[in-house]
């Protein structure tokens, strides 16, 4: 337990202003843009290994995941109206309109992909999902992460403020009706677009971690090693969730996997960034947050366990389902935990006084024996 | 002063900025205190105690800048054998009348002035009838003091040596030598270090190379001794030669925009325009008697005739000539005190049958707040004009009596008729501020609606009721009245400047005067009010120039125009020595230059307030008058003696020298003298304005009323704005955190504050910078209220008025209310309502 | 861009009369914030926020510790943005509706903002702020629209005691420097400036301040960082987690051996 900090303030009052996104809104867009990430990864991989069941399960997922979150983004706003001003800069310097950008094409893709398994699914002409040499299950997609062209801060936004170019919306999945002998070229088309999701997927579920670190809020803020991992785990967990609920048992167990595998993550995930944190980590142990993120570990570890065990036998579909449920609950808890959290922590001057006066005397004292004049 | 003169504290940090050491002395620690060097804490009512220490150091220990003292002040004039000081008669002066509660001024005259017939001297042939004489007194009550000029011969006997026991100087040493830093720590509750460190202060700033100011505004004239406040201050300020010397004086910082603007041309019931006194009815039979009666005949008060008569041709033009006495008897006249609250108890009387109410909120704002309301609802017709439906407009329809039960909406017979008015901004016209400077106004957009200006009411209802005059002579003095001022505008407003062209006067070419001293006794000159002339001089409206700062001399003549002729600073001859000399070239701003001129002439920074070509070695002539009667070295030019008064001979309605009085309502003994509060005070006694007693158990804590930088006054012009409502959005009473532990109060809770008059609630802001007093023995509690809250005017805040717990109690001088210091009680909690209401405040009375 | 401009606000000045506050709101034709009786001193309005953009506060320093009563001092304060150099509202804006004008200041368009909110958790300072009705962001734009008319923004242009100073941003941190000096002189030794120096976690603010106590005291972060300085490490770990991510997946397939 961290002892009660000394500090001065005025009136208790705040420093930085909480955050003002919503519940649900926020916490649920959280779950499922991350659901819908790990769940694309999941299909692609299924479709190259030809999990086909799970495939169309994950492809599903990943659509209406993404398509959801955008509606519970766009609701978010204070001028909802205004979404696609969201598309007319690209900054790199801001989380949310690489977010944005990657939740255009993110929803783009698994659309298109859930479009075409779906159309397979169809009955009729069988077509095999995927018609091109299976890869290795070993490739995991690089991504160049600085190769961004860096303008200087707001010069970009300023040359585009006037003119806002209007992009046309294109997220929200479209579904063609299709003729059946366009279906194989669709096909293609959705196998190609589920791999490239494999870049945009992980993405989707980590990018929001960067998003809510990205602020002067010090429980998010501080903590901008371990929520990127908290926030994969959770979003593994929570599509391998839907996975076994929505799949056949025979055909889900990859889903399963990833499932625990993914518990595990966000659960050590979780407990080394309240480790690292110390005093700033407070509200993710204390008060309302407190709660939700213990409830979540709670869910998510039961779940886990409960997943395993479901595996083993055929007997067991209700424990499958139990296990799915608490998974899926364990995530969406997560995220209502650490915005909930966020507040916490920027609600009390203590988490932005005291560690940025333990960082200037620290400050100082390194100083002064380097000589240096402050 | 940073709380409500906030644009004018700027030159105090500048002033500090430049190493100007600032002291603050007021019972609470105010955003004044905040970035002054020390703040002194002092009990209200307590002042006279603190600046009679300050004098009775300077005066024991020498300190008075001898040279100044000697020349300008009245230091060594012999007072009468007749009088009697508080020293000899335990804080009452010579000549008080029990009966009357007033004094006979007669023996406190300068020898040989004691306003006998017989008495000699310039300016004593008509010594009985000296404004400062016992008549006058008797029948116009103190009222009308000062106006005019009090009089008295211009040369007294004097002793240079100042060792005569009667002279001034004597008197002085006598009268304030028992204001010792003891009696400072044991009634005002400052300790004798902070006295020590303010006393250091003022007198290493004073004498030749240095001055001090001393700047007030309310804090010290809402009093029942108000005026000797600024009395003592004036002789602390005369000894230490701080008059008429740049840095010195005495600022009033003063009130409303332009309230100095209502006192020189007066909204007061005893003055006609330039502080000439209003006829009265019983003792001005004509012109003649008026003058003969009207104060001072030596210095420029001797020039009266001319003011007076050009006044009167202003407003009676031709009509007005020699053989009728300038229209003398068209003139309204006095019979005795008409002031605010007289008039109040006359309307709860039915005497007073008609009210008009301009630009003021009784309702909420004057002392007594139910007493005001109660006349108001006893009116046959009241007429208000303001900016807002305030409180005085519709107490018949929201009144806290309605609350309360003790009166009914459809008992109240008063004919309310409300008349809106056009802002300051919405028409032309000047301010004149503190500093006697009038600054012209243009208007920046039309009045909205039926808003008109206040100009615009007055000359239109002049002009229908002249249009309903028939030639009964009763009729005449409407009639003749000059009422022609060109129309402007689709509302057909009259002509601001044309006003302030009459004021200035014209000559007998008709052409614009361009100072006082053009001024005729024949009725050749016409001027509206005689200190404003000069303001229009060479047709140019000189109130409207605004030349930067940057541009001109530090002294910026030419930003506005200052009465009186533009002089920036007032008896500006006091900074030069009695040759004539700068006291030092640091202070050097008027002195006399022997090359100027024929015969030299006076020069400097600012517009010498003395006869340009009056040498220093000038002597008047036996039986001179007017400016004639002063010496080259006589700088208090409208004083019939040329001196600054140390002692007051005549001109004040409760002593020649100030007397520390506790205030009506008091916790404390007087320990200065067996008279406990001033004897001469205006009390009402009657049921509409019971008193706490002093001393009383009952209502233990000083209460005093102040305002807050964010709302003005009644609150009617800053209540109904957001952008202020939400800076101070409640009434709250601030206590020291002793106290709050005391009682049990919370910080951001609520209190109830009973005084015999009322009770109100106000939440509660415990601080440290109101702290309990240690004096006396015991501990003296002070509480705070600002007064800007009432229940309507279309305010978006309300709260409860706080001058209902004000008690109905005046200065006898210029019967300014006493709401700086009372007693009353506090308790937890928010007050009850209704009949309840009525219970509590009986509970408190019957004790 | 013109020479970049800003405010020294010298609160060893200041009266708290709250010109500054009102004339703000007059200029920018701002909302009132509530009429609410808050018994922290003379602050009605609290803090900084989407309807009050420039804020007095009062801080009552209680007498000193020797149990002695009243107050050693009252301090004023009138905070307003510090125009960062390095604005996170202005990195983080994903709209581009706060930029960076040619006085070297940060202002919201009103016309863009869509009301996402990321501005309001990023300021380290907590200074702007949705209006909740009206959905967008607003904060202080040092009065653009007067600077772009040669005008000097209206808070400054009120203050009766300039304790709000306009100006080039050089000429004020020299001015200011100089101050503190002579505060110093006058044995005030707890005069600090805040926010002047340009090596501070923001780069400096556009707008500092004198202080006569800890920054925590007046409401102020003691040593606030943009927080987008440490954005390419968040990529990097968020990378990390997202190629964990793909490569857990890819291990839960195995031994799932083909499937169909
Ligand atoms: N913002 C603002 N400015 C205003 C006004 C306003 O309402 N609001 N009103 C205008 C008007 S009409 C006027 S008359 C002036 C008044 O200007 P001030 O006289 O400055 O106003 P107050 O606050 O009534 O009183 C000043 C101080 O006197 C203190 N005080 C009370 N009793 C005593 C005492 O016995 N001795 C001493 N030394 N101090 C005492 C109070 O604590 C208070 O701080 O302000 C003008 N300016
Ligand atoms: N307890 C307590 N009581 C006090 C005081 C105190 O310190 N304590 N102070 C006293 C003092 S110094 C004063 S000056 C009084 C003030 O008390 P009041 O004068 O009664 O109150 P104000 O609100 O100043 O009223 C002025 C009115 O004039 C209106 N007005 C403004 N401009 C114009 C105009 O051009 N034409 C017309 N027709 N109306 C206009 C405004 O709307 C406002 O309603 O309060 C006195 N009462
Ligand atoms: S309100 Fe007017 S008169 Fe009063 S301080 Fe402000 S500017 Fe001066
Ligand atoms: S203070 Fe906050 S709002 Fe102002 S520029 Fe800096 S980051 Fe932006
Ligand atoms: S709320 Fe408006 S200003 Fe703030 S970040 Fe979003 S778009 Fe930009
Ligand atoms: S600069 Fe303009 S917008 Fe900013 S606080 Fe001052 S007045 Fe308000
Ligand atoms: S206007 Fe100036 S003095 Fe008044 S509160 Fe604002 S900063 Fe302080
Ligand atoms: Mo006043």
């Amino acid at each position: 337990m961290v002892p009660e900090a000394e500090f001065r303030s005025y009136y208790g009052q705040p420093i930085i202003k909480a955050p003002i996104w919503h519940e649900p809104h926020m916490p649920l867009y959280l779950y499922l843009g991350g659901t819908s990430g790990a769940a694309s990864v999941i299909s692609a991989v299924a479709t190259v290994t030809g999990h086909d069941r799970l495939a169309l399960t994950a492809r599903v997922t990943a659509a209406a995941g993404a398509a959801a979150g955008a509606g519970f983004l766009v609701a978010e706003l204070g001028r909802p109206e205004r979404f696609l001003n969201m598309l007319r800069v690209f900054k790199p310097t801001s989380p949310m309109s690489v977010g944005s950008w990657l939740l255009a094409a993110h929803s783009g893709l698994t659309a298109l992909a859930a479009a075409s398994a779906l159309a397979a699914a169809r009955p009729g002409p069988q077509i095999p999902a995927g018609s091109f040499p299976r890869l290795p299950d070993r490739s995991g997609p690089r991504i160049p992460l600085r190769s961004f062209p860096r303008l200087p801060a707001g010069s970009g936004p300023r040359l585009l403020a006037r003119s806002s170019p209007r992009i046309p919306d294109r997220s929200g999945p479209r579904i063609p009706v299709l003729p059946v002998r366009g279906a194989r070229a669709l096909a293609a088309l959705g196998d190609a677009a589920a791999l490239a999701a494999v870049v945009t997927g992980p993405l989707m579920s980590t990018y929001t971690a960067v998003l809510v670190a990205d602020t002067a809020v010090p429980a998010w803020h501080e903590a901008h090693r371990e929520l990127p991992f908290l926030f994969a785990g959770s979003a593994l967990a929570g599509a391998g969730a839907v996975g076994m609920l929505a799949t056949p048992r025979r055909e889900a167990g990859p889903a399963r996997v990833a499932a625990i595998l993914g518990a595990a993550v966000e659960t050590v995930a979780g407990a080394v960034m309240e480790h690292r944190l110390g005093l700033v980590g407070e509200p993710y142990r204390l008060g309302r947050s407190g709660r939700l993120m213990r409830a979540a570990r709670a869910l998510t570890v039961g779940g886990a366990l409960l997943a395993t065990v479901a595996g083993r036998g055929s007997a067991l579909g209700a424990l499958t389902a139990l296990s799915g449920l608490a998974l899926t609950a364990g995530a969406v808890c997560t995220r209502f935990g650490v915005l909930a959290a966020g507040k916490a922590s920027a609600a009390d001057p203590k988490y932005t006084v005291v560690p940025q006066r333990e960082r200037l005397e620290a400050g100082r004292a390194a100083r002064v024996p380097a000589g240096e004049k402050s | 002063m940073a709380e409500c003169h906030p644009v004018g504290f700027q030159w105090v940090v500048e002033a500090r900025a430049r190493g100007a050491k600032v002291f603050h002395i007021d019972p609470r620690f105010t955003r004044t205190s905040a970035i002054a060097d020390r703040h002194l804490p002092i009990r209200a009512g307590s002042d006279i105690v603190l600046l009679g220490a300050l004098i009775n150091h300077v005066l024991a220990n020498e300190l008075d800048f001898r040279e100044y003292v000697l020349a300008y002040t009245n230091a060594s004039a012999i007072i009468s054998e007749d009088f009697g000081d508080t020293e000899d008669l335990d804080g009452l002066f010579s000549g008080f009348d029990p009966e009357r509660r007033a004094y006979d001024p007669s023996s406190w005259a300068y020898a040989g002035g004691e306003g006998r017939e017989e008495a000699a001297g310039a300016g004593g042939e008509h010594g009985e009838h000296l404004e400062g004489g016992a008549r006058h007194a008797e029948v116009a009550g103190a009222e009308q003091y000062g106006s005019g000029g009090a009089a008295a011969p211009s040369r007294p006997p004097t002793d240079p040596t100042l060792r005569h026991p009667r002279c001034v100087y004597q008197i002085l040493r006598r009268h304030f030598a028992r204001y010792t830093p003891e009696t400072v720590a044991e009634l005002c509750g400052i300790s004798r270090e902070g006295f020590a460190e303010l006393a250091e202060a003022i007198t290493a700033n004073s004498g030749r190379e240095r001055t001090t100011a001393w700047a007030y505004a309310v804090g010290w004239t809402q009093h029942t001794v108000g005026a000797q406040y600024i009395r003592t201050a004036s002789i602390l300020q005369l000894l230490l030669g701080n008059i008429g010397r740049p840095g010195g004086g005495i600022m009033a910082l003063r009130g409303h925009a332009s309230i100095q603007g209502s006192t020189d041309i007066p909204t007061l019931f005893n003055l006609l325009p330039g502080y000439l006194p209003m006829p009265h009815a019983h003792r001005h039979e004509g012109l003649d008697d008026y003058l003969a009666k009207a104060g001072a005949d030596t210095g420029f008060w001797g020039r009266k005739r001319c003011y007076m008569v050009s006044l009167l041709k202003a407003w009676w033009g031709d009509a007005a000539t020699e053989e009728n006495d300038f229209r003398f008897d068209h003139l309204p006249r006095l019979t005795g005190d008409h002031g605010h609250f007289t008039t109040v108890m006359g309307q709860i009387d039915g005497t007073v049958k008609g009210y008009f109410v301009v630009g003021e909120n009784p309702a909420v704002g004057s002392s007594g707040g139910r007493a005001q309301r109660l006349g108001l609802a006893n009116l046959d017709w009241l007429v208000v004009r303001d900016l807002t439906l305030v409180e005085t407009a519709t107490f018949w329809k929201d009144g806290p009596e309605l609350e309360t039960g003790e009166t009914r909406t459809e008992d109240i017979a008063t004919e309310v008729f409300f008349l809106p008015a056009a802002s300051h901004v919405e028409k032309d016209g000047t301010f004149t501020n503190t500093q006697r400077l009038l600054q012209w106004r243009e208007k920046a957009l039309e009045p909205p609606g039926d808003c008109r200006s206040d100009l615009s009411f007055y000359y239109h209802l002049g002009k229908r009721i002249r249009r309903r005059m028939t030639d009964d002579e009763i009729d005449r003095p409407v009639r003749e009245l000059t009422w022609d001022y060109p129309e402007e505008g689709e509302h057909a407003e009259p002509s601001a400047r044309a006003v302030l062209r009459e004021i200035n006067g014209t000559g007998p070419d008709g052409r614009a005067l361009s100072a006082y001293t053009e001024l005729r006794p024949d009725g050749s000159t016409r001027c509206g009010c005689w200190i404003y002339c000069g303001v229009h001089a060479d047709e140019v409206n000189q109130a409207a120039r605004r030349r930067p700062g940057g541009e001109q001399s530090r002294v910026a003549p030419e930003w506005g125009w200052a009465w009186p002729a533009n002089r920036r600073l007032l008896y500006n001859r006091a900074s030069a020595d009695p040759e004539g000399r700068p006291w030092s070239e640091r202070k050097a701003y008027v002195w006399w230059d022997p090359d100027k001129g024929e015969k030299g002439e006076w020069t400097g920074l600012d517009v010498p307030d003395f006869e340009r070509d009056k040498p220093p070695g000038y002597l008047p002539p036996e039986g001179a008058l007017a400016e004639a009667a002063l010496a080259g070295t006589d700088p208090f030019i409208m004083q019939p003696d040329g001196k600054g008064w140390l002692f007051a001979p005549a001109g004040l309605a409760d002593g020649p020298l100030p007397a520390h009085y506790e205030p009506h309502e008091s916790p404390v003994r007087n320990t200065l003298y067996g008279q406990r509060a001033n004897p001469a005070r205006r009390t009402y006694r009657r049921p509409e304005s019971p008193y706490n007693p002093p001393g009383s158990p009952r209502f233990p804590y000083v209460l005093t009323t102040y305002r807050l930088t964010e709302h003005h006054t009644a609150g009617s012009m800053s209540r109904p704005l957001a952008y202020l409502a939400e800076l101070q959005p409640a009434l709250f009473c601030e206590v020291s955190t002793e106290l709050a532990a005391e009682l049990g109060l919370v910080n951001g809770g609520w209190a109830t504050i009973v005084t015999s008059r009322s009770a109100i609630e106000a939440r509660v802001l415990v601080t440290g910078r109101v702290r309990p007093l240690r004096l006396q023995g015991r501990t003296i509690h002070q509480i705070g209220l600002p007064y800007h809250w009432g229940w309507g005017s279309g305010g978006l805040v309300t709260g409860d008025a706080v001058n209902d717990l004000m008690p109905l109690v005046l200065d006898p001088n210029v019967y300014i209310q006493e709401s700086k210091a009372m007693t009353c009680d506090l308790r937890p909690g928010r007050r009850p309502t209704g009949r309840a209401l009525l219970d509590l405040i009986e509970e408190y009375r019957d004790g | 861009m013109a020479e970049r401009m800003g405010f020294f606000t010298d609160t060893s000045i200041c009266i708290g009369c709250k010109a500054c506050e009102v004339a703000c709101k007059e200029w920018n034709d701002v909302p009132d914030d509530g009429f609410v009786f808050r018994a922290t001193s003379y602050d009605n309005t609290g803090g900084l926020g989407a309807d009050t953009w420039r804020h007095v506060a009062f801080i009552e320093q209680p007498g000193g510790g020797d149990g002695r009563e009243g107050v050693e001092g009252w301090l004023m304060s009138s905070d307003v943005c510090k125009h960062c150099t390095h604005a996170a509202c202005l990195d983080v804006c994903p709209t581009g509706a706060l930029f960076r004008t040619e006085f070297g200041t940060v202002v919201v368009q009103a016309d863009v903002c869509n009301g996402c909110g990321y501005c309001v958790p990023a300021c380290p300072y907590g200074v702007i702020d949705r209006r909740e009705r009206d959905g967008r962001a607003f904060k202080c734009t040092m009065c653009y629209d007067r600077q772009l008319g040669g005008l000097e923004p209206a808070c400054a242009k009120a203050c009766p005691t300039d304790s709000i100073q306009f100006g080039p941003l050089d000429e004020l941190r020299a001015r200011a420097g100089e101050r503190v000096e002579r505060l110093h002189g006058e044995g005030r030794p707890q005069a600090r400036l805040y926010g002047a120096s340009p090596d501070d976690g923001v780069g400096g603010d556009g707008a500092f301040f004198l202080l006569l106590d800890e920054p925590e005291v007046y409401g102020l972060p003691p040593d606030p960082v943009v927080t987008t300085r440490d954005l390419p490490a968040m990529w990097r770990w968020a990378a990390g987690a997202a190629l964990s991510m793909a490569g857990v997946v890819a291990v839960s397939f195995l031994g799932a051996g083909k499937g169909r």
